[in-house]
């Protein structure tokens, strides 16, 4: 198949920016989206171009490095995917294809499609954790968890830090990414004794970076890869309040 | 490519004794480093992934200045974070028999032999605090009704010590390490430098005294020096262009480190993982991992019949051959990789592979979703199913899957003694880059494991003996410029050559070339041949290589190049170590070296050791023996029938 | 902002009710009105309870509104670059995204609503009319933009409450995924309530079932 592709080229944080537009022809379906990408790049190297920078790692979506905005919807339209999962088969043959990097001002573009997501790292930094050094731990099985709690946690701790909530938001909002780490260890008994400064230092770090405020409108889940769910950020409300 | 025999290796720090008392004996040996000093100490971690950020966070704990690197936007993105089915620990929560000493007896018989004692002993010690130490940081395992953690088997082991947290415990496992370390950086004891790629080691004095990095957001040379280098940069199986790895794995961290003295051991010992989504075209870019965990449940089978295609639901159960089960009986689908990688292969060559190219295998759910019911195989595996269903269009609730092995894991890698230092005084080598633990083949799940026995609480301990003698002063100005200057050498002629070929085009080819001649199955021939091609074929990439931007700017084309320059030199090393044993161990299959069965044949008498290659310049490298010593398990054949 | 909402759905509710009295007739509703200003005599003085309701009120809406603003400039401040390509809305619901026009809308309602209802300045009864000739020839036939304009106001606070009320239960932690369902259900039946509530009296008079 064949694609037109918009592509958003920007050389360095402080250039303009603008769309660039891309022929991409023999499309296999079986491609990965980020492969489609790979295969144009390495024409335009041979063309001396500078390729599209993309950041990506694992390819199987649970790195959380990949990344973009594909037709306007953070790791484009098809549910619980990332950017790197995505499959050529579900676009259309002649269709164009507009690309873009996450937009938020917290998440400043470096080049063309990467973007800079230090900011989540400063809200882990935050309270993100457990206070425990190495080697003081009790045996694991000193307290036992119950187990729809346990899964409850895990489910809030497949955040892969890869940022399409805070890119979808109106708001520019990182609530869920936040509050699914808030929600992660407020569900576990290892959390509780930091639990409520850790509510507190972590959403008031996610204001000090500059994210919008949260106004319920649920775009962040509807792109989650790993569907966070939006309960997750009533959890991190409670906290906050109690703290 | 010729190489010389030089002086047998011995690893000093070993301690001798009953095998139980050597690493408490290790640790009370240690100095011990004045606590006002350790502020002074500076210590540089490559890497974030299990092992480097497990020990980043630990030595900025114990108040070491720490500064920590990765290629990455940020630490919690190692690969470490793709690690699905579990962690093994002798825990015996199960009352199955386990203990630290079949934990110990599995991890020498699974490395077939070719793993040091004492180091996988104290492994499997250590193996029992990390669970603690996961659990205490909000690692949310998987767990029963009764709240305790639940575990599940895995290939090798026939008792059930894997802790999982559903198919993603790589990820929980790396997210609680990635939080202890950005406490730290938070406490200040470490300072992060994401996007920063290590180019070259600096070696002054005969001590390992800083890095070479380049920022890759500017393209800026920068010098970092310290009392001590950590490298965890993970594992080089990239060399195979197609791997499971992810796309930034490299070897180049620890082939720089080669180059500069540290010696590299068993560089060929490669495990091709049985279970990973066979290749779909020319343009795959990588491959991706079906959990072992998978062969609990699913079975193993082709059809009876050579070219045998009608769809795999119209095929009777008496025309399936589940080979696995049929020529293993007692471990059946849960045979040790290596073996159930070429027993696939094995039935593909006779003409009974499935899907395109009959490159492929099915693994088969209907028993068990038949047995306990779509919820509970979903419940287990629901992200895998997932994973296939999205990769292929395939719905593997309704129909098998397809798997095929793939390049997975690298047991090779730079040689340390016990305390986890490398030839190089002040180098230290942690995690999948170092060789220590699995001998010529890994045990699923035992790869986090030693991750974070490294990183927590080997190391942490044995890297203070190093540094109880610091700090080492000032570093000579001559070695840090020199390593410097030829970093900035390197870059300005892989931009200058301006050819017709991309890196990546470069990279496809050489990783065919391993995986035709230096794969699953070995030959003298076949190594013979690549050794013949690789040289060559590194020759036209220096000369025809297309590097497009600049220097000095985010290039990923330029990362790219740098990278593939250095496996064109470690697939050489690989195919002359592969060439030199030959025998059949592991991972590592001679087709020369086999039984009547078909099975690796080893040979005892003349190859239980260590290779440790040494480079140099000219002549071709040094091979160092390091002889291995059986006084706890009795060498024998493994057997899995 | 949601205890400032909820404040004013409380208000909306005993609105609403007082309302509806009308269709009791004339005198109920005049002497409700009464009511409403000599409650809690002769304890207090008179219009004590109703200035306080009303000081709370203006309180809350501009403590709302203050809110609004700072979180719309925030949201400006932290997305300040637009895509190029259309944004597909991927969440459900077309409430979510009408809530700060249709504030506007319900803020410009307010000011025309107590100039025309509570001060009657632009009301034909004038201001020394009684409340319920107010409302009868404010609603009468001829005045039917007004009544037009009433309707679009509603139907905008309809909008604003379906999201608002789940979200004020989001935003103070009250809500939780099992609760989703059933919050959304209360929060579109209690917009429909009151906007149904308020409409039937314009309504009502608009077609001449009250005169
Ligand atoms: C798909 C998959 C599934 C797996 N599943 C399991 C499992 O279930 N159980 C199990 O036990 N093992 C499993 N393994 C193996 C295991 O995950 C790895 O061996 C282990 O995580 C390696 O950890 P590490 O810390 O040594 O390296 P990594 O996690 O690979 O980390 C390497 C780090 O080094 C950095 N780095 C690399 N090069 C440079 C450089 N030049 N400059 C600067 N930084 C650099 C990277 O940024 C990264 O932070 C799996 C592996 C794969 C590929
Ligand atoms: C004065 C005019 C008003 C303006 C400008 C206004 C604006 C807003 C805005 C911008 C929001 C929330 C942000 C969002 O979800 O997009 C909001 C939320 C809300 N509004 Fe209003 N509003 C007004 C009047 C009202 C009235 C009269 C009521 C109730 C009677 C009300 C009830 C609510 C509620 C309950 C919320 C949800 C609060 C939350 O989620 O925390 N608002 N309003
Ligand atoms: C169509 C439906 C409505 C009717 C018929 C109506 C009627 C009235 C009347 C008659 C009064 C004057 C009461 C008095 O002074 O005695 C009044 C006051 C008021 N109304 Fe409404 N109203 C309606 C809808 C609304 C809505 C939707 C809101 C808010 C968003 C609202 C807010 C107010 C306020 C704030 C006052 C002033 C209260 C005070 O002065 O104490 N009304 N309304
Ligand atoms: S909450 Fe979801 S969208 Fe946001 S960072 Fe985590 S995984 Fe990505
Ligand atoms: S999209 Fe934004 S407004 Fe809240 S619910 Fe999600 S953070
Ligand atoms: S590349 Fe890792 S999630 Fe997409």
């Amino acid at each position: 198949m064949n694609l037109t592709l918009k592509v958003w080229r920007q050389k360095t944080p402080d250039d303009k920016g603008r769309m660039v537009k891309y022929l991409v022809q023999d499309v296999s379906p079986d491609m990965s989206f980020l492969e489609m990408l790979d295969v144009l790049n390495e024409r335009l190297i041979l063309e001396g171009d500078d390729p599209i920078a993309f950041d990506h790692d694992c390819r199987e979506g649970i790195c959380g490095m990949c990344g973009m905005v594909i037709n306007g919807v953070a790791h484009g339209e098809q549910r619980a995917t990332t950017t790197c999962q995505l499959h050529m088969r579900h676009f259309e043959d002649g269709a164009t294809v507009t690309i873009e990097p996450w937009r938020a001002a917290p998440f400043p573009v470096v080049k063309d499609l990467v973007v800079d997501r230090s900011a989540f790292d400063r809200i882990i930094q935050a309270g993100g954790f457990v206070s425990v050094p190495a080697g003081s731990a009790p045996d694991a099985h000193a307290v036992p968890v119950k187990k729809d709690d346990a899964d409850a946690a895990f489910d809030a701790a497949t955040c892969i830090g890869c940022g399409a909530c805070v890119a979808a938001c109106p708001n520019g909002s990182a609530s869920l990414f936040t509050a699914a780490k808030i929600t992660h260890l407020g569900l576990l008994p290892q959390g509780q004794p930091e639990r409520d400064s850790r509510a507190k230092a972590m959403v008031d770090q996610m204001d000090l970076e500059g994210f919008g405020g949260c106004t319920n409108t649920g775009e962040c889940t509807a792109v989650c890869p790993k569907g966070i769910p939006l309960d997750t950020i009533a959890q991190m409300n409670r906290d906050y309040l109690k703290a | 490519m010729n190489f010389t025999v030089g002086e047998p290796l011995i690893d000093t720090k070993a301690p001798e004794g009953p095998i139980e008392d050597r690493w408490d004996k290790r640790r009370f040996a240690a100095k011990l480093v004045n606590p006002a000093n350790k502020r002074k100490l500076n210590v540089i971690v490559i890497g974030t992934g299990l092992a480097g950020g497990s020990a980043a966070a630990t030595l900025g704990e114990l108040g070491y200045n720490v500064t920590s690197f990765c290629y990455q936007d940020t630490p919690r993105r190692a690969h470490s974070i793709a690690a699905q089915g579990g962690i093994n620990a002798a825990k015996n929560y199960r009352g199955d028999g386990d203990s630290v000493h079949r934990l110990f007896y599995d991890t020498v018989k699974g490395g077939d032999f070719r793993a040091r004692e004492s180091n996988v002993y104290r492994l499997a010690q250590v193996s029992a605090n990390i669970i603690d130490q996961a659990v205490a940081q909000g690692v949310p395992f998987a767990r029963e009704y009764g709240g305790l953690l639940d575990t599940r088997s895995f290939g090798g082991a026939q008792v059930s010590r894997t802790f999982y947290a559903r198919g993603q415990t790589g990820q929980q496992l790396l997210l609680g390490a990635y939080q202890a370390l950005e406490r730290q950086i938070a406490a200040g004891t470490v300072a992060m430098h994401t996007r920063h790629e290590m180019l070259d080691l600096i070696v002054a004095d005969g001590r390992a005294r800083g890095v070479i990095v380049r920022d890759m957001v500017t393209g800026e040379i920068e010098r970092h020096l310290a009392d001590a280098v950590v490298l965890a940069s993970g594992g080089y199986g990239n060399v195979f262009f197609l791997s499971t790895n992810a796309k930034g794995c490299n070897t180049t961290a620890i082939w720089r480190a080669h180059r500069r003295g540290a010696m590299f051991a068993n560089p060929c010992y490669t495990q091709i993982h049985p279970t990973c989504i066979p290749v779909s075209g020319e343009y795959q870019s990588k491959l991706t991992l079906m959990s072992e965990s998978l062969r609990n449940d699913g079975r193993v089978w082709v059809p009876l019949r050579k070219g045998d295609d009608r769809p795999a639901g119209d095929i009777p159960d008496d025309e399936r051959d589940y080979y696995l089960e049929r020529i293993y009986p007692a471990f059946g689908n849960l045979v040790p990789r290596d073996i159930a990688s070429r027993a696939a292969k094995n039935v593909c060559d006779e003409g009974r592979g499935v899907g395109p190219g009959g490159l492929g295998v099915y693994l088969d759910f209907r028993d068990a979703i038949g047995r306990l019911g779509r919820d509970a195989v979903e419940q287990k595996y629901g992200n895998l199913f997932e994973m296939y269903e999205r990769i292929t269009g395939e719905d593997p609730y309704s129909q098998p899957m397809r798997i095929y092995p793939a390049v997975h894991y690298t047991m090779g890698g730079l040689w340390v003694d016990y305390d986890l230092q490398s030839t190089i005084p002040g180098l230290f080598v942690i995690g999948e880059a170092n060789f220590s633990d699995h001998g010529a083949n890994r045990l699923g799940a035992s790869a986090l494991m030693q991750g974070l026995a490294d990183g927590y609480f080997v190391l942490p301990t044995t890297i203070g003996d190093y540094l109880a003698d610091g700090p080492y002063g000032e570093v000579d100005e001559g070695a840090v410029a020199e390593a410097e200057i030829a970093v900035r050498g390197r870059i300005a002629r892989l931009l200058s050559v301006n050819g017709t070929r991309t890196a990546d085009s470069y990279h496809r080819e050489l990783g065919k070339l391993m995986w035709d001649y230096c794969g699953m199955e070995r030959t003298e021939e076949s190594l013979r041949k690549a050794l013949e091609r690789i040289p060559e074929l590194r020759a036209e990439f220096w000369q025809n290589v297309k590097v497009s931007g600049e220097a000095d700017e985010l290039n990923q084309a330029l990362e790219r190049a740098g990278r593939v320059a250095d496996f064109f030199d470690l697939a050489e090393l690989m195919c002359l170590d592969a060439l030199h044993r030959t025998e059949s161990c592991g991972g590592h299959f001679r087709a020369e070296s086999q039984d009547a069965d078909g099975e690796a044949l080893r040979d005892d008498e003349n190859f239980a050791y260590v290779a440790a290659w040494q480079f140099q310049p000219e002549g071709g490298p040094v091979l160092h023996k390091e002889k291995l010593d059986y006084d706890y398990v009795k060498m024998s054949q493994r057997s899995y029938k | 902002m949601a205890v400032t909402g909820a404040v004013l759905v409380l208000y909306l509710v005993a609105h609403v009710v007082g309302n509806l009295k009308i269709f009791y007739g004339a005198e109920a509703f005049n002497d409700y009105a009464h009511w409403l200003r000599h409650v809690g005599e002769p304890a207090v003085p008179a219009r004590t309870v109703l200035t306080l309701v009303e000081v709370v009120l203006a309180v809350s809406v501009i403590l709302h509104m203050w809110s609004a603003v700072t979180l719309t400039r925030r949201a400006s401040k932290a997305r300040p670059v637009k895509y190029a390509a259309r944004r597909k809305t991927q969440a459900s619901g077309y409430a979510v995204h009408t809530m700060r026009y249709g504030g506007v809308v319900i803020l410009l309602f307010i000011i025309w609503h107590l100039l025309d209802l509570t001060f009657a300045t632009v009301n034909p009864a004038g201001p020394a009319g009684l409340p319920y000739d107010r409302l009868v020839q404010g609603f009468a036939p001829e005045r039917w933009p007004v009544t037009l304009f009433y309707v679009v106001a509603l139907v905008m606070l309809g909008l604003h409450l379906r999201h608002g009320v789940w979200s004020a239960f989001q935003t103070l932690g009250l809500a939780n995924g099992r609760s989703y369902r059933p919050l959304k259900i209360v929060a579109v039946g209690l917009s429909l309530v009151l906007v149904l509530g308020f409409l039937s009296v314009p309504v009502a008079i608009a077609i001449g079932v009250i005169k």
